[in-house]
């Protein structure tokens, strides 16, 4: 009998989907990433502004909510919110609308025109109801375009909701030309007189909250307990079992990016009606983008999504507190944002993902 | 066990000559399931060596170690006599082992030859059109016949699998495998790949075909292993063998299992397909003129070689591929009438109200949402109900409650995901669903595939009690014993057409044998 | 005359960061990243390359243009480099959502080159009063061919540039010679492609990805490089770069992926960027004109997707994280 050695190589670890982790390991990892991701931007800061860590975050605090500055900050994040919650029907199928943007800007571009060409000609009150019609429009129009080539030919959605973003931004900056003839690239309240939202409680912005709350349910309702939102879960679950059951997947597609788009729609109304009375081609400020971010960051859950958009705005104005304070620059905050959600992406590798670690470098193996 | 390090064979000459490949006592489990148990083979050079066993005896496990893909957990594998290692398919390619897998892996828009080099880091100039006339020479000294500039997306299967050799030739294999290539060729093709065979065994390479086509084992190869559920059988020397022994020694002997089988009552014809044909995108035909008739209160088996068409056949009823041509009608059971099915949505039988239930083979994949708990897959069939514009969670829930106390299914509750489920708990949720519905045909693909013994004899049960009610069962299998100890009639398919429809309570195993293994063209009448 | 000349002068100045940004996108793309972080990355190239030149500009006596040129270079590359490893770190490694962390990476690199445009002078506490790297801009714009001058207005339109206008078109010509030619272009295309494919004819899925998500953001963050040094004459200003990365993700998709188009899109585009300054149209219209690369990139790319030619899809695996196991 001659015994042999046979060496098998296998690697250090081994990277495996894991199904089994539960809800409360899956809350600490992301904890856990993020007071990493606040220790990085506290050294970060104190790298900048020579400030202590407490300070810096006692400024941040107060530049999200201190005196006077709440009822703003709640309004940023019910508007992120609102276009966080267009986004989310759309990202549950499946579909990546990286179009929000435009979406969001081209109603603003429809409230701003009903405000501009109606305003004065018919009340307010029938003018703001056409300046919803027209903005939910817009937004429904300017989503369902690509989803109408995605569901017939399976035109990238991505890149094409990319484009559509420009395409509308470009059309505003006409709008501007033709409505303010000194060139300004603003068309502010001065111009856009009518159609501005009632105060509720004389309080500014209230009426804008309030009707994101009011989206933020009935989204939740919509996707968990509706029919349409069973839908869409299959479509975004598996392709394969929507047809097995005899699923519309065309139709319902179209159909979930008109809701996107209507959503859009409302934030695009929310923002010129409701709160700047102005339009620019900048109005929508990257929250199309950073919606994307937020709805992922929430698991595409609405209610989630309240915290996931306080997160960021928090951030955002609290970080804009420490530049205007240390003289720098307002961008700081994007710095501090992509560096939490670097964290925060990167963590989820961790609750999807296994790593079996190898203890043994080399097996050897005895064989007779 | 004999302990040299060197095998050697005589041949007849009295010549002393090496064998290419040699597997000793080789091993492999996939957790509790045993896919290879002990197997020793021998290929000899300048062999053709046909690999002979149905579904799941372990045949591509087998080869898959040979060209790194899997390691063995136990055994040896020798090539020229030597002892070596394969850990990855580049210590394969190294070893001058190439395998020709059933599923093509190649890149669709790129041309042949860009295939054939993929990979390949020479030391040579990169430099495309050498490489196309090296292509060329290959396909002229083998006899392909190959386009070396012709892209993967126009090509027909045949012409990929051609690809697929040549890049292993490319490669300088003197070891070929090939992974039931003729599964996807029409009767022409095998011919032509065959000669291409005899060729490159005549230039002294060593090939391993694994097929369960009997024909082809007895034209094509000069020796035949067989494996069996993992284990080694024989091998024998073509030449002195028949289909009768080579069927005997594939199917083995007849196994009791005991499942309780009871006279079909009141048996009506329900569904009744007549020659359904179907054509895929490749351009094969996957569903060759299908005529068969289910009747209520009877379970037809369907029995054949993985992919002789039966998932095509049940999509196709089901509604699901809308391109076959034929004819599938339902007599409802209320009225007699006719309706019928064809070029309608699964969607659109329901509310034809055809009570048709399908356990597809793909359990999480199609049958059930894996990231949805048992709730809300109960809903997948009923969710439409009602005119509200909201889902009624009450009935699917009570459903989930009933299916979990009535079949025993082992979860934490009701509400978690299914894809935490083990297999056969998925499989109760699946079955228990579909025949919810008081289906009045039942389509079940390989419903007890994977499931250990209990459950898959509360499967059989289910299904048995749903045969009692009058249901008409269409059930795919792969296990012979099973088929022939549930069934009430036995429908068998050869590459996409029915070579017979045989008696569950009086066929022998060996008889569904070589109808499963019988070739095209040479099938008999039907019914 | 001279009119035309000029424009197609300020056409090619207007296309080269662009031409940058889509061959670093394509070649990125060809392995199946899809990196919406170009635009935060030419940021980032930029910013990086402003920095390094501002030390060396206000650290040294005098500004030798050899330096000049390569400090804020290798600055550039590197800082393109560390932003582009971080994205295959959480795509590839991490196996993160490209498009989330493309956008997270470009919400960084903006924000991360504005705050150092910004704020560079004050967290230094130099005493220059703004940001603006003219000696270097200089050695930037130096003409390679100094003959450009005596070859009349249309010489001077063509070699009168400095000398990053010629590499982005030699690195162009070169990034398509290599995916078309080369044994490594082959195998990163296959990756795009069919990554499940390229890993079992042996192909290091993950080394390709790195090295052609890496090599092109270095190939971006020149175009940002670029537009600072030599467009803009060394002279920052916020968000000036404006969304030209953004149209560079369009040109790659207008030039089908295919480096070697890229080159004339990018120029076509830069030209449909200044267009108005040298045609008579009212003010108005302006904002139309601009608009017209991106309607242009919707028809093509709706006219791609419906002709369905495949040679012109975007690569097979684009977007798609690649996880072995999941074959």
């Amino acid at each position: 009998m001659k015994n042999k050695k046979i060496k098998t190589h296998e690697p250090l670890f081994h990277i495996s989907k894991r199904t089994d982790i539960s809800r409360s390991k899956a809350i600490i990892i992301r904890v856990i990433s993020l007071l990493a991701a606040l220790v990085v931007c506290g050294i970060v800061t104190k790298i900048f502004t020579g400030d202590d860590p407490i300070s810096i975050f006692k400024t941040i605090y107060l530049g999200a909510f201190g005196t006077g500055r709440t009822l703003v900050t709640i309004h940023e994040i019910a508007i992120l919110l609102c276009v966080s919650l267009a986004v989310t029907p759309a990202f549950k199928m499946r579909f990546w609308n990286t179009g929000a943007e435009g979406q969001v800007l081209i109603s603003c571009l429809s409230t701003a025109m009903c405000m501009f060409y109606l305003g004065g000609k018919v009340s307010d009150g029938v003018l703001i109801l056409l300046m919803a019609v027209f903005a939910i429009a817009a937004g429904i129009i300017w989503a369902v375009i690509p989803a109408f080539f995605k569901a017939h030919w399976g035109t990238n959605e991505t890149l094409f909701t990319l484009m559509m973003n420009y395409v509308a931004i470009q059309l505003i900056e006409f709008f501007l030309k033709i409505a303010d003839k000194s060139g300004s690239n603003v068309v502010g309240p001065d111009l856009l007189t009518h159609g501005w939202f009632p105060k509720l409680f004389g309080t500014n912005y209230l009426l804008n909250i309030f009707i994101v709350a009011v989206i933020t349910v009935l989204l939740y309702i919509y996707l968990n307990y509706s029919k349409h939102g069973y839908e869409i879960s299959v479509v975004g679950e598996s392709e394969n079992t929507a047809k097995y059951i005899g699923i519309n997947v065309k139709k319902v597609i179209i159909r979930t990016m008109a809701l996107s788009g209507a959503i859009c729609g409302v934030a695009g109304l929310l923002l010129v009606g409701g709160a700047s009375h102005s339009i620019d081609s900048n109005l929508a400020d990257g929250r199309g983008f950073t919606a994307i971010m937020v709805s992922w960051l929430a698991k595409f859950n609405p209610s989630t999504m309240i915290l996931t958009s306080l997160l960021i705005v928090f951030l955002e104005r609290g970080a804009d507190e420490v530049s205007s304070k240390f003289g720098l620059n307002a961008d700081f905050a994007d710095i501090l944002t992509g560096i939490i959600l670097f964290f925060i992406i990167g963590c989820e590798f961790f609750i999807n993902y296994k790593i079996n670690i190898n203890h043994r470098k080399t097996n050897i193996k005895e064989e007779k | 066990m004999s302990p040299c390090v060197f095998s050697v064979n005589f041949n007849t000459g009295g010549t002393l000559i090496l064998n290419a490949l040699e597997l000793k006592n080789v091993t492999k489990r996939f957790g509790d399931v045993v896919a290879n148990n002990n197997i020793n083979l021998t290929v000899k050079s300048g062999e053709i060596l046909a690999i002979l066993g149905e579904n799941g005896s372990g045949k591509t496990t087998l080869m898959n170690m040979i060209a790194g893909i899997y390691f063995p957990d136990e055994g040896s594998i020798y090539v020229n006599g030597k002892p070596v290692t394969i850990s990855s398919p580049k210590d394969a390619f190294n070893l001058k082992i190439g395998m020709i897998h059933q599923h093509f892996k190649l890149v669709d828009l790129f041309t042949a030859t860009e295939n054939i080099v993929l990979g390949i880091n020479d030391k040579h100039k990169f430099n495309i059109k050498d490489a196309e006339k090296r292509v060329a020479e290959i396909s002229a000294k083998y006899g392909f016949d190959i386009d070396p500039k012709k892209k993967i997306y126009d090509m027909s299967v045949s012409e990929k699998q051609t690809v697929e050799i040549v890049k292993v030739l490319y490669r300088g294999a003197d070891i070929l495998i090939l992974d039931e290539p003729t599964a996807v060729l029409t009767p022409q093709e095998t011919e032509k790949l065959f000669t291409v065979i005899k060729k490159m065994k005549e230039d002294g390479k060593s090939i391993i075909i694994i097929t369960h086509k009997m024909h082809e084992v007895l034209s094509v190869s000069d020796r035949v292993a067989i494996l069996r559920r993992g284990e080694y059988i024989d091998t024998v020397v073509t030449a002195e063998t028949n289909e009768a022994q080579l069927t005997e020694m594939m199917v083995g002997k007849k196994i009791s299992l005991n499942i309780s089988r009871s006279e079909p009552k009141n048996s009506v014809d329900r569904l009744i397909v007549k020659n359904l044909n179907l054509t895929n995108a490749d351009g094969v035909k996957v569903l060759d003129n299908i005529s068969f008739t289910a009747k209520s209160g009877e379970i037809l088996g369907v029995a054949g070689i993985a992919g002789s068409g039966q998932k095509e056949l049940l999509e196709s009823i089901a509604g699901l591929i809308n391109s076959s041509k034929g004819e599938v009608t339902y007599i409802d059971p209320s009225n007699n009438s006719k309706i019928d099915l064809r070029k309608k949505t699964p969607m659109q039988i329901r509310e034809l109200g055809v009570r048709l239930s399908f356990v597809p083979e793909d359990r999480l994949g199609m049958g059930l949402v894996g990231n949805m708990d048992i709730i809300d897959n109960m809903m997948l069939r009923s969710y439409k109900n009602g005119h509200s514009l909201f889902l009624d969670k009450k009935p699917p829930k009570k459903l989930a409650d009933k299916i979990i106390k009535e079949l025993e299914v082992v979860t934490p509750s009701a509400t978690t995901p299914v894809r935490r489920l083990s297999g056969g708990n998925v499989q109760k949720v699946l079955v228990g669903r579909e025949i919810s519905s008081a289906p009045t045909v039942l389509m079940a693909a390989y419903p007890v595939r994977g499931l250990d013994i209990n459950s898959s004899y509360t499967i059989y049960n289910l299904l048995n009690k749903q045969k009692e009610n009058g249901v008409a069962i269409i059930f795919v299998g792969e296990d012979l014993d099973v088929l022939l100890e549930l069934c009430d009639r036995i429908l068998v398919i050869s590459s996409g057409a029915v070579s017979g429809i045989v008696d569950g309570r009086t066929a022998k195993k060996e008889e569904i044998g070589l109808l499963m293994t019988k070739a095209k063209g040479a099938k008999e009448n039907e019914e | 005359m001279d009119a035309l000349a000029q424009f197609i002068s300020r056409a090619i100045l207007q296309g080269t960061p662009l031409l940058y940004g889509a061959t670093g996108e394509i070649i990125t793309e060809k392995s199946g990243n899809l990196n919406l972080g170009i635009p935060g990355i030419m940021y980032i190239g930029a910013i990086s390359g402003v920095i390094g030149g501002f030390f060396y500009q206000n650290e040294s006596q005098s500004v030798s243009p050899l330096l000049a040129v390569i400090i804020p270079l290798l600055c550039c590359l590197f800082g393109s480099l560390l932003t582009s490893l971080l994205y295959c770190f959480l795509t590839v490694t991490l196996k993160a959502n490209q498009n989330v962390t493309g956008l997270a990476i470009t919400t960084f690199g903006v924000g991360f080159g504005n705050f150092f445009g910004g704020s560079l002078i004050k967290i230094l506490k130099s005493d220059v009063p703004y940001l603006s790297l003219v000696k270097i801009a200089k050695a930037y714009k130096t003409t390679v061919f100094p003959f450009s001058d005596d070859m009349g207005s249309f010489g001077k339109m063509i070699f009168s540039h400095g000398f990053m206008v010629y590499l982005a078109i030699i690195i162009a010509v070169v990034a398509g010679i290599f995916l078309k030619r080369t044994r490594p272009g082959l195998h990163l295309r296959s990756v795009g492609e069919n990554p499940a494919t390229a890993d079992a004819a042996g192909i290091n899925v993950t080394l390709y990805k790195y090295l052609a998500t890496s090599i092109g953001g270095m190939i971006a963050g020149l175009g940002g490089l670029f537009y600072i040094m030599d467009y803009s004459n060394g002279i920052w200003s916020n968000n000036g770069f404006g969304d030209r990365g953004w149209l560079a993700i369009a040109i790659v998709i207008f030039s089908i992926w295919k480096p070697s188009m890229s080159i004339l899109s990018s120029y076509l585009f830069g030209a449909l960027y200044i267009l108005f300054n040298y045609i008579n149209v009212p003010m108005t219209y302006i904002p139309l004109i601009q608009m017209l690369p991106y309607a242009v990139t919707i028809i093509v790319l709706i006219a791609t997707s419906v002709r369905k030619k495949r040679e012109n899809q975007p690569p097979h695996a684009l977007g798609v994280t690649y996880f072995r196991e999941e074959r």
